[in-house]
């Protein structure tokens, strides 16, 4: 629900339904609301069982990439000879999503449970939740679940009273965007520098400590409980679209909207109606651009999110990703140019440095716009941003790089005259760039 | 896993290869003749992934791999220079640039820089980072006793940064901030001072690390290069030692997978100055009016075969264990019957080992032939052979620079027959001088500590009428009538070859590049 505002009617509410209710972070106010059950079911079933049910249900990952999560569970080896990790990644660094935070905040123990299910799922042991470092609400409140959860011996050495070890560790961030990347977020945990990881191996042979390793994202692992309590069948059905894309789907909304917050809708939600009806523009104004993904996904225009609908394969449709669901909203008084620099600079900032491409193209990506912006650009600048684009996209380990490329490509080809009002000085130079 | 390696198959640009399974595409291109530009990519370290120069198009995938980490899989098509990967190649060297220095002229590595090298055959002829972006810039640090770091040069590759952690397990360089404002850090209290440290100076592919002692002192395109054997200890690192107009100016280590791979020590990279020495003896010198006298090589070489002929008893010869395999055996030879060979060793207590590499350690025997001139049967009796010349009737001593030694310590002796480089107080009551070439003015060979027998190549004349060794102890033997000169140092080592038992079956055909084992006679008809 659209926390701190009212849930909308035409909301689905199932990862957010407690969201502002304090007394369902108590684990006595968790269980009252049906908590836990879904672990006791699951402990008593074999993990393959677990494995297939979230694989019926078609449950895809929610930190961006929509890998369907239980076919990663099943990457793990079956026979286990090394210790089995699960991270659970609540690093929620990307620009325009704060859906994990809410998650985290109001029902920690619903993603305690999770992460105590994709546990035995995945015959592992520990699970890391990595939350990002300036999350201290959500790290105070997980921890004092996660203290209640080995009070009431959901966790620990006899998880449930079945004689199993669970246990589940909180590690913070440093304030780094790369450590949402998987591999990088691995390498945190190590304690080594947040550097993403060549793959092969993948996490799923080669993870954190060397051992193999489950990487899911807060919101993956908070729906396994539903899905375990009502069906695979159930939850696939809410989908209103296609059967690839099901589920409900967290958005976190900000940027140009009368009520900016997390909305939660089912798969294949129309965008124009999630934005027109739920979240609403301000009064006056009208769309002009979204990224429904995240401030890495391309940029659509107003026409292209008036026929968007909200699951993977329709963001793909109109060229951009559903990605983690954090909607970043434009109206008419937005400057794209210089919306887009920031973007850009963000990314800039952050690159970890291993990767050519990433390192410099990003950097100079920032340098251009910002002359451009400065009023001293040329017509050839658009073109080699373009071609910068295409060098940075597809061939870096992570995709940061192409993250940065996303929004310049995708806004030059589609708001290319406010670029070039910039360029020809029909537009008076942005003096402060800050 | 198999027990037994298998081979894979697939074609690099046309070329048909089979190469172990698990082999990267970029080491199996290498057998294909192709060479794929890579930076963060070296053979001694663990691989990287990050510089994304060597992208190839593999026929059948959409996205382009790098050649570096990705393996060989049966039937694979490798193309290196598909348009679209020639073209992300080149996006990887526009990029590398931007912040790049265009201060070539200045730079030591200039002419052997792998970004010159590669923007050269796939870059781009004119920069598109105009008109006047800033570039990058950091100070250049001090980052121990023999490594300057230009930060402004830097691609950011982390061979540097890989060596010290996996090869010399001494983590003291990181990556330091981020993006394009990384630079290559070191640890605030430590200094590049670990014994193997100049190894990150070589695997720099750009003029980032660069050597104080090499700086500004030739040319890339000046040098020339030799293939040598270190003489700092027994380990018997392969080098290439490398001459401007003939003055020895670097050492830099050459590949042997079997002994030092990709490195050596800072110990023997700079242990060259006494190769350029200028106090040398550049003539032969004989006894006359109680002084020593230049002459010719003829009359030396008569009045050393009448002083060994002329008298019975032992002819001690005082040998350095740096001395070449040839010359030892020569020595010996001329020596006959009455031989007996002594030779001392400078033993620093402890191995420098480079523990990322097995078996590989700066040596606590301070010279590259004692394994050598133990086999041929020298002892290291050194001090009580010195303190019983007076009982031999000839003296023979062999490049031992009796540093050290009372100016009288051979005063006791009836003859001295001194050949050496330089002519040190305690050899100047020698009755005869001959003067010899270093091991960089001859061929040879050493035999390291593993019994690996070794050549090292002739890099420069020697200076004035100084000779090979082998060729000075060679005429003796002919002049004494026990046997023909050998012709050339391959000729001695055949002599020594054939005499010698654990020698046999070696030359230095066998020996090639990277030498061969002691005792491991090849079979009839084998060649190299």
């Amino acid at each position: 629900m659209g926390y701190p505002h009212k849930p909308h009617a035409r909301e689905t509410v199932l990862l957010s339904q407690y969201f502002g209710d304090p007394d369902a972070r108590s684990y006595a106010g968790w269980v009252k609301r049906g908590g836990y059950q879904a672990l006791r079911q699951a402990l008593a079933m074999k993990p393959a069982e677990v494995i297939d049910v979230v694989k019926e249900a078609g449950l895809r990952g929610r930190g961006g990439a929509g890998f369907p999560a239980g076919m990663k569970w099943s990457f793990m080896p079956k026979e286990k000879s090394r210790p089995h990790y699960l991270c659970c990644n609540a690093d929620e660094s990307e620009p325009g999503t704060f859906k994990d935070r809410e998650i985290m905040r109001w029902t920690p123990h619903a993603l305690i449970e999770g992460c105590a299910v994709a546990l035995h799922a995945i015959q592992a042991e520990v699970a890391y939740i990595y939350i990002r470092g300036e999350f201290t609400e959500a790290i105070r409140v997980m921890q004092g679940a996660l203290d209640e959860a080995y009070k009431e011996g959901v966790l620990g050495a006899n998880a449930m009273g079945t004689g199993r070890r669970l246990d589940v560790w909180i590690h913070r961030g440093a304030g780094a965007y790369i450590c949402g990347e998987e591999t990088a977020l691995m390498n945190s945990i190590e304690g080594k520098r947040g550097n993403p990881r060549i793959r092969p191996p993948f996490p799923a042979q080669v993870g954190v400590f060397g051992m193999p390793t489950t990487v899911n994202n807060v919101e993956t692992i908070t729906t396994v409980p539903h899905i375990l309590n009502r069906g695979a069948a159930w939850y696939k059905g809410l989908s209103l679209s296609n059967p690839k894309s099901a589920g409900t789907k967290l958005f976190s909304i900000c940027g140009h909207v009368a009520r900016p917050g997390n909305y939660e809708v089912t798969m294949g939600f129309p965008l124009r109606e999630l934005l027109y009806d739920v979240a609403g523009l301000r009064p006056g104004r009208t769309l002009k651009a979204v990224q429904p993904g995240g401030s890495s996904v391309p940029l659509i225009t107003r026409e292209e999110a008036e026929t968007c609908l909200l699951d993977y394969e329709g963001c793909v449709a109109v060229g951009t990703q559903l990605g983690s669901g954090g909607m970043i909203v434009y109206d008419d008084s937005a400057d794209m140019v210089y919306q887009i620099m920031r973007l850009a600079r963000f990314y800039a900032h952050e690159s970890c440095a291993q990767c050519t491409q990433c390192r410099e193209g990003t950097g100079w990506t920032v340098r251009i716009l910002e002359r451009i912006l400065s009023g001293k650009g040329e017509m050839q600048d658009l073109d080699l941003l373009l071609d910068l684009g295409e060098q940075m996209t597809g061939k870096t380990i992570c995709v940061l790089s192409d993250s940065c490329a996303a929004p310049v490509v995708s806004g030059i080809k589609k708001f290319r005259n406010e670029f070039e009002a910039y360029i020809t000085g029909a537009r008076k130079p942005a003096l402060a760039l800050a | 896993m198999a027990d037994t390696p298998q081979q894979v198959t697939l074609t690099i640009e046309g070329v048909t290869v089979s190469v172990p399974r698990g082999t990267m595409i970029l080491e199996a291109a290498k057998r294909a003749g192709v060479l794929i530009p890579h930076y963060c990519y070296h053979p001694g370290l663990p691989v990287a992934g990050v510089c994304r120069m060597c992208l190839v198009q593999l026929e059948g995938q959409p996205k382009l791999q790098i050649a570096c980490a990705t393996a060989v899989a049966e039937g694979q098509v490798v193309n290196v220079f598909a348009p679209q990967a020639v073209e992300a190649r080149k996006g990887v060297l526009e990029f590398l640039l931007i912040n790049h220095p265009l201060d070539c002229p200045i730079c030591d590595q200039a002419g052997e820089c792998e970004l010159q090298d590669y923007v050269f055959r796939e870059g781009r002829a004119a920069t598109r980072y105009t008109p006047t972006y800033a570039k990058r810039f950091n100070p250049v640090e001090d980052f121990g006793p023999d490594v300057l770091y230009v930060a402004n040069r830097c691609i950011l590759c982390t061979r540097c940064v890989r060596f010290m952690e996996h090869a010399a397990d001494q983590p003291i360089l990181n990556v330091s901030e981020r993006g394009d404002r990384a630079y290559i850090g070191v640890h605030p209290d430590r200094q590049l001072d670990h014994p193997w440290s100049g190894n990150v100076v070589d695997l720099c592919p750009v003029g980032s690390l660069l050597s104080k002692d090499f700086l500004h002192k030739a040319r890339a395109w000046e040098l020339d290069k030799t293939a040598s054997v270190c003489t700092g200890c027994s380990q018997g690192c392969n080098i290439a030692l490398e001459t401007r107009q003939g003055a020895v100016v670097r050492l830099r280590p050459r590949v042997n997978p079997d002994v030092n791979r990709y490195f050596m020590c800072d110990h023997g990279r700079l242990a060259y100055r006494w190769m350029n020495r200028g106090d040398r003896i550049e003539a032969p010198l004989v006894r006359r009016d109680g002084g020593l006298a230049a002459t010719d090589w003829d009359e030396a070489l008569r009045q050393a075969v009448e002083t060994i002929a002329g008298v019975g008893g032992e002819v001690l010869v005082l040998a350095s264990p740096a001395a070449s395999t040839e010359a030892l055996f020569l020595a010996r030879r001329v020596a006959g019957e009455r031989f007996r060979g002594a030779f001392r060793v400078a033993r620093v207590p402890g191995d420098a080992p480079l523990v990322g590499v097995p078996n590989l350690a700066l040596r606590e025997e301070r010279a590259p032939n004692v394994r050598g001139a133990a086999t041929l049967g020298y002892t290291e009796e050194f001090d009580r052979a010195v303190a019983g010349v007076g009982r031999a009737a000839v003296v023979l001593v062999l490049d031992e620079t009796l540093h050290d030694l009372p100016v009288a310590a051979l005063a006791q002796a009836p003859a001295v027959i001194y050949l050496g480089t330089a002519l040190p107080e305690a050899a100047r009551g020698a009755r005869i001088v001959l003067p010899i070439t270093n091991v960089a003015e001859e061929d040879g060979t050493f035999v390291n500590r593993d019994g690996r027998v070794q050549c090292f190549m002739q890099a420069r004349g020697g200076p004035g009428m100084a000779r090979p060794a082998w060729w000075v102890l060679g005429e003796l033997l002919a002049g004494l009538g026990r046997g023909p000169a050998p012709g050339s140092a391959a000729e001695a080592f055949a002599m020594l070859a054939a005499e010698v038992e654990t020698f046999g079956g070696l030359s230095y055909t066998v020996l090639g590049a990277r030498g061969a084992r002691l005792g491991q006679r090849a079979p009839a008809g084998a060649t190299a």
